[in-house]
């Protein structure tokens, strides 16, 4: 499969390739990894007329953890963030990172790609979510800094001005005592995650729950926070019925759709499962247990 | 759709030998290498980012060919299941995919080799799960996967130290 002809421009750095995408207006896109914007093309669902290739660009791949920040570059593909030391010292970025497809697509894939593409069941969306994330980007207007909630607008739409690229990630060092897990569960490893539930929470003495934030993916057009599901564990003492309260809460804000992947109600139930089995690998987390393993397989 | 398309040179070293080609931004990496080189050694399955059995290595890194652009490729080396065998010599993964009958009609096994050729460079004993894990980007609709783990699990047991 070919997808429509384009025209294919390179630039050297950033400022070049936001001056290229600005001059050549809306029917230019960029192209970073290439991991959903290509199998898009081949299917001729997008037929842009120029791609401009910034995934070369010099000094978007790191992760550091600086300053009470940890800043991921937008060019930092999913394997390399898996191996980086920013995983090992927070699981869930790890869980995330090191589940997403198969180890090819995580050869290219980016993380700045695919909050770009705003898919509603993509895991670095979900995961942000829960991380209570901030995107960076750069554009003619110059650079601003948005709010993961408000950058994805919509299901594959994004606050992204044209001429404007994500620069990086960022979001809060996780405290000490604190801990988190995300889960996909997918069908086989290429295929999207069908739902998946990101926990990231802080445990005090006596096993109450300090601080959390729970975001569900494939739940609506964009991630979705489980507010009330935090509020059922905020506070109190982490036991099963405190567990069981909060998952019912998620089953009750997720609205997933019937599809291919499953129906509503299947999704539902799915998302409940996840959110126990997450929720009890993120406390154990927060007592420093090393657990491995995250997507789940049909 | 722009009326004129310019071809772009790209420079590419396909398993150590260098090649300067012309190509359409269009043209996929597998395509590059299934027709302008005439390597058909790698297959192109679905087409679709799914199957794996177009993988090849850039850079040493297991990519899906029909998953991007050959002027992605500008600059890079990649390995194909060509690059495998040194001298008339099956690589030792492609004689342990033979012995342990890890193929059937062989149309996954370039990705496969690929792929877990790629694992074992990074991870010379890579544990069941490892494997498994490599692989997990690659179908194979014959052998039920068990031969092929096998075939690289008799690999990695057999390096060296």
């Amino acid at each position: 499969m070919y997808p429509a002809p384009f025209r294919y421009h390179r630039p050297a750095n950033l400022k070049e390739a936001i001056l290229m995408l600005s001059t050549l207006g809306e029917t230019a896109k960029p192209l970073a990894g290439g991991q959903t914007l290509i199998p898009i093309l081949k299917l001729r669902m997008d037929e842009p007329t120029d791609l401009v290739d910034i995934g070369r660009l010099p000094d978007l791949r790191f992760a550091k953890n600086e300053g009470g920040w940890v800043e991921i570059g937008a060019l930092s593909p999913h394997g390399w963030v898996a191996r980086s030391d920013i995983a090992k010292a927070i699981p869930i970025v790890k869980d995330c990172a090191g589940g997403i497809a198969d180890v090819q697509v995580r050869s290219r894939g980016t993380i700045g790609g695919s909050v770009s593409a705003a898919d509603p069941n993509c895991d670095w969306p979900a995961l942000l979510n829960t991380l209570d994330a901030e995107i960076r980007c750069a554009g003619p207007e110059g650079d601003r800094t948005i709010a993961i909630g408000d950058f994805i607008t919509e299901a594959y739409t994004t606050a992204l001005q044209p001429g404007e690229l994500v620069t990086s990630i960022r979001f809060r060092t996780p405290p000490p005592g604190s801990g988190g897990a995300y889960i996909a569960y997918k069908k086989a490893a290429a295929a999207f995650p069908v739902v998946s539930v990101g926990v990231q929470m802080t445990v005090a003495a006596g096993n109450v729950c300090q601080d959390v934030r729970i975001a569900l993916g494939g739940s609506g057009p964009k991630p979705r926070r489980a507010v009330q599901a935090e509020a059922e564990l905020r506070g109190k003492t982490l036991n099963s019925q405190a567990w069981q309260h909060a998952a019912d809460a998620v089953a009750a804000v997720a609205e997933p759709t019937d599809d291919v992947r499953g129906s509503s109600e299947f999704k539902r139930q799915l998302l409940r499962g996840l959110l126990l089995k997450a929720g009890d690998t993120a406390t154990r987390r927060c007592a420093n247990a090393t657990i491995e393993g995250s997507h789940v397989y049909a | 759709m722009p009326d004129a398309i310019n071809k772009v040179t790209i420079d590419v070293t396909v398993n150590g030998r260098k090649f300067r080609r012309q190509v359409e931004p269009r043209m996929l990496l597998v395509e590059f290498i299934r027709e302008e080189l005439g390597l058909t050694g790698t297959h192109i399955g679905c087409d679709t980012s799914y199957c794996g059995a177009c993988t090849v290595q850039l850079d040493g890194a297991p990519v899906k060919s029909c998953t991007m652009f050959a002027v992605q490729a500008d600059g890079c080396e990649v390995l194909t299941v060509e690059g495998l065998e040194k001298d008339g010599q099956l690589h030792p993964l492609q004689k342990s995919f033979s012995e342990h009958h890890g193929l059937q009609c062989g149309f996954c096994t370039p990705g496969m080799l690929m792929a877990s050729h790629a694992l074992l460079t990074d991870n010379p004993h890579p544990d069941r799960h490892a494997i498994k894990k490599a692989i997990a980007g690659n179908v194979c609709r014959c052998t039920g996967y068990q031969n092929i783990i096998k075939a690289v699990e008799a690999v990695a047991a057999g390096a060296k130290e």
